[in-house]
């Protein structure tokens, strides 16, 4: 019974730093028709800004205060360089969009060469608090702080994401972009603004989900493929979901999450089946898209 | 003389040329890729054999993505069947050369058409994306290294004592290997242009053009779009088993990574995606260069530059990748595109001639 209940907790973090990840994804894919094959580079990015002020500017204030720094960094990172990508890069392709996708894909080869150049393909450290490395005891049960972390963090972001696209007037004018471009621009509506900022936000949002992947999931080391790596299960929660559904990404998240950890921990001591998790997530996208070719939440968003 | 006719005598003629490098002796400075200054040196061999190689899975792909209009993600998964079950089948049960072309053959062909199926029920983004899925699962799958049979990280060397002794791995054999390359990229070339001049090959730009009308006329996009994918893993499978003989290692961050699959479609979209010679002009500046920035950031006197201007210069990656994305934004339709734009220039210039509706 305490296995189950750690596993489901870990689950649901890794489930939690996934749908952060794949949110902004599956937005810009929603409102734009934009792959977005940067936003591994947008998470990348977010971790080593994150290590870069962390362990050089700010390493002299307290370890929470640090910490602290290191997610806005992350953040800042993440929206401006996603910003950035979207005025210089996507916004003169406009009506292409396959070239759009291999523009983010050039741009991705680019800056994790320079990655690896500046800074070398071996992992850095990132200073974190030891407190992240505790756990929190509930009678038997011991749970890690660190997913505790990513659990909150996917959480605010889910709440926050819903109000933002519910009750404000840029969150319509994106929902109803993503119903509709060509509609929302005939009634006037600046919809080349609404691309932005749901870069911004995409962007923000993979800095934090690359930061904490580092610092939950990898023991606090930033590499300059990880974003990459991350990448590929965020494109799978978005097609599981449904493209531009964001709680349809939340639910495969949750999915993928669940499915990864739990046949990892049960098969994948068997020699031979190390990967089996990851093997498994795979297989779950198959069998949605033989069930649900458009995804659980496919079209509505 | 046609335009076509002279591309063909074109090909004939550059063919002929690349079968006789082996024979040439010369030493010409800067610009070959290996360490040697010798046209036939075993370095610079090997890297036109890559051009090669790459020029007909490159060849391949565009059959499915210029052509049909579909972005896979997966090349890698094929290519890296083509290069595991060749070499599993040589080194780790044994086999013959012919069982192990045989089981290679089969394997691919079945797993084509399984992935396919399943990935086609997609269209769109949605495609690539399953596709990349399939092609990470495999590459998870050889990095673990099921039952010993693929070596895991470590890699997999090609037992050559089952093959004949002009394809074995010896550094005297590079000359072979290089020709064998070649008539695999001849090879690849003749197919691609017969399918793709038949009926089937006119339904396939149909489809990519507009699936819905093809539906209409009363033929199943869905099996020609299967067809397409299949050839594409057949041909990138054959690039494999040629690659493994060459480089006598499989590794999984060499030939099963998805950085394998972006170099692919980097060289498609370089050279001209939906163009009889575009791919292999772009597969040919991709591999060269990236052989030759390597060589060129191991010069003595690169070390001197400012890390300002040496880091980014020293890695390869990071060229290909800002040219790819300046292609991207202002050479649309590639080195192909270019061309033709440039003929389309010449032609309105004279104006005796007739309009003509000019590719674009």
């Amino acid at each position: 019974m305490t296995v189950l209940a750690d596993l489901t907790f870990s689950a649901v973090a890794l489930s939690a730093v996934y749908f952060l990840a794949a949110s902004g994804l599956s937005l810009i894919y929603g409102l734009m028709d934009v792959l977005n094959f940067a936003h591994g580079l947008f998470m990348t990015l977010g971790a080593y800004a994150a290590w870069d002020l962390t362990t050089h500017l700010t390493s002299t204030l307290s370890a929470p205060l640090n910490f602290a720094v290191g997610v806005l960094a992350a953040i800042v990172a993440g929206a401006v360089v996603a910003g950035l990508t979207e005025l210089w890069l996507i916004r003169p392709l406009y009506g292409r969009p396959i070239s759009q996708i291999l523009v983010t894909i050039g741009l991705d080869l680019a800056a994790v060469g320079l990655l690896l150049g500046g800074f070398g393909s071996n992992s850095l450290s990132m200073p974190v608090p030891l407190w992240l490395f505790e756990a929190t005891h509930w009678g038997s049960l011991s749970l890690p702080n660190a997913d505790f972390v990513a659990l909150i963090a996917g959480v605010v972001v889910l709440v926050g994401l819903e109000w933002f696209l519910r009750r404000t007037r840029y969150g319509i004018i994106i929902r109803a972009g993503v119903e509709n471009r060509d509609m929302v621009r005939a009634l006037g509506v600046d919809v080349g603004r609404a691309f932005t900022l749901v870069f911004i936000l995409g962007g923000a949002m993979a800095g934090l989900a690359g930061l904490l992947n580092s610092v939950v999931f990898n023991g606090d080391l930033v590499s300059p493929l990880q974003g990459d790596g991350l990448l590929i299960f965020a494109f799978i929660v978005v097609v599981i979901g449904g493209l531009g559904s964001i709680r349809g990404s939340a639910v495969a998240a949750l999915l993928v999450g669940v499915v990864q950890d739990f046949s990892n921990y049960y098969l994948g001591s068997h020699p031979g089946m190390a990967e089996i998790g990851n093997l498994s997530v795979v297989l779950l996208l198959a069998l949605v898209l033989e069930w649900r070719p458009r995804g659980l939440f496919g079209g509505t968003l | 003389m046609s335009a076509r006719r002279w591309s063909l005598t074109l090909g004939v003629v550059l063919v002929a040329l690349f079968a006789l490098v082996p024979l040439a002796g010369w030493h010409v400075p800067w610009v070959l890729p290996g360490t040697v200054n010798v046209v036939n040196a075993t370095g610079t061999l090997e890297v036109l054999a890559l051009c090669f190689i790459f020029g007909g899975v490159a060849l391949g792909y565009d059959v499915l993505f210029g052509y049909t209009g579909l972005l896979s993600l997966g090349p890698v998964t094929f290519f890296g069947t083509g290069v595991y079950v060749f070499d599993i089948a040589l080194t780790r049960w044994g086999w013959s050369l012919a069982a192990a072309l045989a089981v290679t053959l089969v394997v691919t062909l079945l797993l084509a058409l399984v992935l396919g199926a399943i990935a086609l029920r997609v269209g769109g983004i949605a495609f690539a994306m399953v596709t990349l899925a399939f092609a990470q699962a495999f590459y998870y799958l050889v990095e673990d290294n099921p039952h010993n049979l693929t070596g895991g990280d470590t890699g997999l060397a090609l037992a050559s004592n089952r093959l004949p002794a002009v394809l074995s791995g010896a550094v005297s054999n590079t000359r072979s290997l290089y020709w064998l390359a070649l008539v695999y990229l001849v090879l690849v070339g003749v197919v691609v242009r017969v399918v793709l001049n038949s009926a089937t090959g006119r339904v396939l730009v149909a489809v990519r053009e507009n699936e819905q009308r093809v539906e209409v006329l009363g033929l199943r996009p869905f099996g020609f779009k299967l067809a397409a994918f299949t050839l594409s893993s057949l041909i990138a499978a054959g690039g494999g088993i040629v690659y493994i003989l060459l480089i006598g290692t499989a590794v999984p961050s060499a030939v099963a990574s998805i950085t394998l699959t972006l170099s692919i479609l980097v060289m498609v979209v370089l050279g001209g995606p939906g163009s009889a010679w575009g791919p292999v002009a772009g597969a040919f500046v991709y591999v060269y260069l990236q052989q030759y920035l390597l060589k060129v950031a191991a010069e003595p006197s690169f070390a001197s530059l400012p890390a300002v201007a040496r880091v980014p210069l020293s890695q390869p990656q990071f060229l290909l990748g800002a040219l790819f994305v300046l292609f991207v934004l202002f050479v649309p339709g590639g080195f192909a595109g270019a061309v033709a734009r440039a003929r389309a220039r010449r032609q309105s210039r004279r104006p005796a001639a007739p309009i003509s509706r000019g590719e674009t």
